[in-house]
């Protein structure tokens, strides 16, 4: 009872913490509202009509939706390239700072089944997937898998998340015996989450493009680029506008961190086209169609070179290591590798997995208005509920938030 | 020339009259040497009659002996018509109308040993030629069949679909194309 | 303001408690029992049949019959078609859509011909499913009319999240309309492009509606889900030839049971030469295309 009464004292706390803020805040939360707006008017439109508001077709029955689950998937799981060092080598600096990343996972978990939910044709019988009031198809259907380690991973990732900040808040240190189990869980978690969602597409015999055994390590380490560029960029934001302190250590480490992962996914990609190009069999056709294009069908070409250059010049500005020190060079560099990573991972995998479609068809797949209102709306959503959670976690964090100095306590 | 053609004929007929008669059974052995053996394939059952619907006549033109009576003598030689049946364009090899119409009874047509048929058994006639779709025909894998798959079915025959006097098929206008996906997403 | 009294707060608490009781245990009722038409009750499948009929008529206004005719013991289903015959009329296309139910706008179709170039042989590369001359066939081309190949080794089903689609007995690939998600999963899974989803509201005018329909086959489906052939299992297992294999001008579709040695289907197997698309990718479908001369 006690806890429960302390609990909504914090819930209460939260709450007013969010309410508060300055100009700057509450405009960057009236373009997030403004987004979600136009992505829920999208959506509406796109339940009543059917997802021919969307430019998906049979030929190509995945599209910008599913790309930007991919993703995030890989976002979500990139809060393990910071705990592990924190929590296995026990190197303070990063430490400090992992209860962002998995304030990262947690939103992009969120992104994740919003993506997937905006997808299905029937939002409604979405309780079909979960038992005992639907049928999972486990183990057969590796959908099921991802349904399962994604919705674990979300839950071990906020329980922790919420346990630490509850238990700053009211000036107590963390449960080591309920923290440190659940963060050595999530580390083989979030590997696996990508894992199976690469198996996702993997499995799947129908589709030589992604029918390769390297797309999970490549998954692995695309995510590892792009996960942590979005918390370096955060994190500077952060050291920028609150009294929040961030080590330069930290930020370096985990920069070069990247840049291994860079080289890594750069060399995985290469391993590949080599492989597609000089055996040159009748599987080359999706290579072709990302990279060079089939005939006069082009769309996408210009989006595959933009993604080579960007994961390029992002691998050369981490892994020199004045470079990946300069405030400029750096966030290029964290920009850079979010782009190549986002175009590479979203519209570089599904589209060209599906096209041509199984029977030689050559569709020419661009996301339609509908699916871009759709996308930008989940991304506000979720950047909305990273930031409500940074608004809470930063002061905890800082203790400039809790029981004594809210008032609320005697 | 003519020679040559006539050989071919006769070539055609003696190929012809060996094909029925191994399939009718009196070599013993079923028709499918040329084919992989197959363990259960039934034999082919020469002597039964198979039910098919009426034959394709023109209208009008049955029976033919209303017009090709005794009061009309028969003209055996090989030439091309040119008072009656004009319309009829012969492109099946290098028959003419006799080598299959019986020439005695022109309700009838005759297979090269001299047995009449009649057109509602004009299947083995053709088949002394076609042997190998005749093998098919009969085991419903040549044409069509209807009925049901399990039971009861009506064959057609050959003359239902192939013109016997032109037996290659005209072609004929598709149905229209599907819709391709790019024009129907909304833009 | 009236004080109400004692007995009512105790009264509605009670009244309150047993409602919800009543709603928990209607609500585990619910839960528990088998909801997918694959694991239903005989009983209760016959009642959703009825609660469909009585749904299609009032939205037809014309009587539907939705039949649940079991599997014939005995019977595995196979398809035969021969590629030297088909001169790709697209009858079969048509034929299939008006018995089987398909969406006409948007156009939604179960089965592709695609045109072929006869220099290259089957290369799906090389495939046009829009070719329109005049008149078919044309000169150097073959035709491959495609749909679902009935694999042994389906991948679509295995891929299921939720065990929407399933192989019956008689080895006809089923969806249940009313438990697909829409997640097109299956569709990514098919090799053969045979898996359609109905992009919006399907529409078959109310005059062209087929109501002899099968539950697991050519009944009217919602927006959202996916369909695809089924051997006309409305027909099929009533005995009766699909409708593609009937309306074919050429006869190149051969349909029957392969377990049965005196079938057409196995005759085709054992005297022609016999190919499966995509054989290398262990699919294993019961539809089998043959060269009949």
């Amino acid at each position: 009872m006690d806890t429960l009464r302390l609990f909504s004292r914090f819930v209460k706390g939260s709450l007013r913490l969010v309410l508060t803020g300055n100009r700057s805040y509450w405009a960057w939360m009236a373009f997030l509202a403004a987004l979600i707006a136009s992505g829920a008017s999208a959506y509406a439109h796109q339940v009543s009509t059917g997802l021919v508001m969307t430019a998906m077709r049979d030929q190509v029955s995945w599209g910008f939706y599913i790309g930007n689950f991919t993703f995030l998937v890989g976002v979500a799981a990139a809060a393990v390239v910071l705990v592990i060092p924190a929590y296995i080598y026990d190197w303070k600096p990063i430490r400090e700072i992992v209860i962002y990343g998995e304030l990262l996972a947690v939103s992009a978990i969120v992104m994740c089944l919003l993506f997937v939910m905006v997808d299905i044709g029937r939002p409604d019988r979405f309780w079909h997937l979960i038992p005992p009031w639907g049928h999972l198809n486990f183990p057969q259907s590796i959908l099921a898998w991802d349904v399962l380690v994604l919705n674990v991973y979300f839950l071990i990732n906020f329980v922790v998340v919420t346990h630490i900040l509850f238990r700053a808040f009211h000036g107590r240190h963390y449960d080591k015996r309920v923290v440190v189990p659940l963060v050595l869980l999530s580390i083989p978690m979030a590997v696996g989450i990508h894992t199976v969602t690469a198996f996702l597409f993997n499995g799947l015999a129908a589709r030589p493009y992604w029918n390769s055994s390297i797309l999970a390590p490549q998954f692995l380490a695309s995510a590892f680029c792009s996960g942590p560029a979005i918390l370096l960029v955060v994190l500077q934001v952060l050291r920028r506008f609150t009294r929040f302190e961030i080590q330069n250590e930290a930020i370096w480490k985990i920069a070069e961190l990247m840049a291994y992962a860079a080289f890594l996914n750069l060399f995985l990609h290469g391993a590949e086209a080599f492989k597609e190009y000089y055996s040159n069999t009748q599987h080359l056709l999706y290579t072709e169609y990302w990279f060079s294009g089939l005939g006069a069908h082009r769309t996408l070409v210009p989006y595959a070179w933009a993604a080579v250059t960007l994961n390029s010049l992002a691998f050369v500005l981490f892994i020199v290591p004045a470079w990946r020190r300069h405030p400029v060079t750096l966030n290029l560099g964290c920009l850079a590798i979010y782009a190549g990573c986002y175009i590479d991972k979203g519209m570089g995998l599904i589209i060209p997995g599906l096209t041509p479609d199984a029977l030689g068809e050559i569709y020419e797949y661009f996301p339609t208005t509908t699916e871009l209102r759709v996308a930008a709306g989940v991304f506000a959503l979720g950047f909305l509920v990273f930031t409500l959670m940074l608004k809470v976690a930063v002061p905890i964090t800082l203790g400039e938030f809790q029981t004594e100095r809210t008032g609320g306590a005697h | 020339m003519r020679s040559v053609v006539w050989g071919a004929c006769a070539l055609a007929v003696v190929v012809g009259t060996f094909v029925a008669r191994i399939g009718a059974g009196d070599a013993g052995v079923p028709v499918r040497a040329a084919e992989p053996q197959a363990a259960q394939a039934p034999p082919i059952q020469e002597m039964e009659r198979v039910e098919v619907p009426p034959p394709p006549f023109s209208e009008g033109i049955y029976p033919c002996t209303a017009c090709h009576n005794k009061d009309m003598p028969v003209n055996r030689t090989r030439r091309e018509l040119t008072e009656m049946h004009t319309d009829i364009v012969l492109k099946h090899g290098h028959q003419w109308c006799l080598d299959c119409h019986d020439p005695d009874d022109r309700d009838f047509l005759h297979l090269a040993d001299g047995e009449r048929v009649g057109f509602d058994e004009s299947y083995r006639l053709c088949g002394q030629c076609h042997g190998e779709k005749y093998r098919d025909w009969r085991a419903g894998v040549h044409g069509r069949r209807s009925g049901s798959w399990n039971g009861h079915k009506t064959y057609l025959l050959c003359a239902h679909c192939h013109n016997p006097h032109q037996p290659h098929f005209k072609p004929i206008e598709p149905k229209p194309a599907p819709i391709p996906p790019s024009r129907t997403v909304p833009r | 303001m009236k004080q109400p009294p004692d007995e009512q707060p105790n009264l509605t608490r009670r009244q309150f408690a047993s409602m919800a009781a009543a709603a928990a245990a209607g609500f585990v009722l619910t839960a528990c029992g088998p909801k997918r038409l694959y694991e239903m009750p005989t009983d209760r499948l016959k009642a959703r049949i009825r609660e469909m009929e009585r749904k299609y008529a009032e939205e037809f206004g014309t009587a539907v019959t939705v039949a649940d005719t079991p599997p014939i013991p005995g019977v595995e289903f196979a398809y035969a078609l021969d590629i030297s015959r088909c001169i790709g009329c697209r009858r079969c296309v048509y034929a299939c859509v008006a018995e089987n139910n398909q969406s006409r706008n948007p156009q939604i179709q179960w089965i592709r011909v695609l045109s072929m170039d006869k220099d290259k042989g089957v290369d799906f590369s090389d495939a046009d499913p829009y070719y329109q001359p005049e008149q078919v066939p044309q000169e150097g081309h073959f035709y491959v009319p495609v749909q679902c190949q009935q694999c042994r080794n389906a991948p679509c089903t295995k891929v299921c999240p939720t065990g929407a689609t399933w192989t019956e007995k008689d080895g006809i690939v089923v969806i249940d309309y009313d438990w697909c998600i829409g997640c097109r999963y299956c569709m990514a899974a098919c090799p053969y492009g045979a898996r359609h989803f109905n992009w919006a509201q399907p529409s078959i005018p109310k005059d062209e509606l087929n109501p002899k329909t099968h539950y697991l086959g050519n009944r009217p489906r919602p927006k959202g889900v996916v369909e695809k052939c089924t051997f006309c299992i409305q027909r099929t297992r009533n005995g009766r030839y699909p409708a593609c294999v009937e309306v074919c001008p050429v006869g190149a579709r051969k349909f029957g049971n392969l377990l049965d040695p005196a079938s057409e289907i196995r005759y085709v197997i054992e005297n022609k030469r016999v190919l499966v698309l995509k054989e290398e990718l262990n699919t294993m479908p019961k539809f089998f295309y043959f060269y009949g001369t």
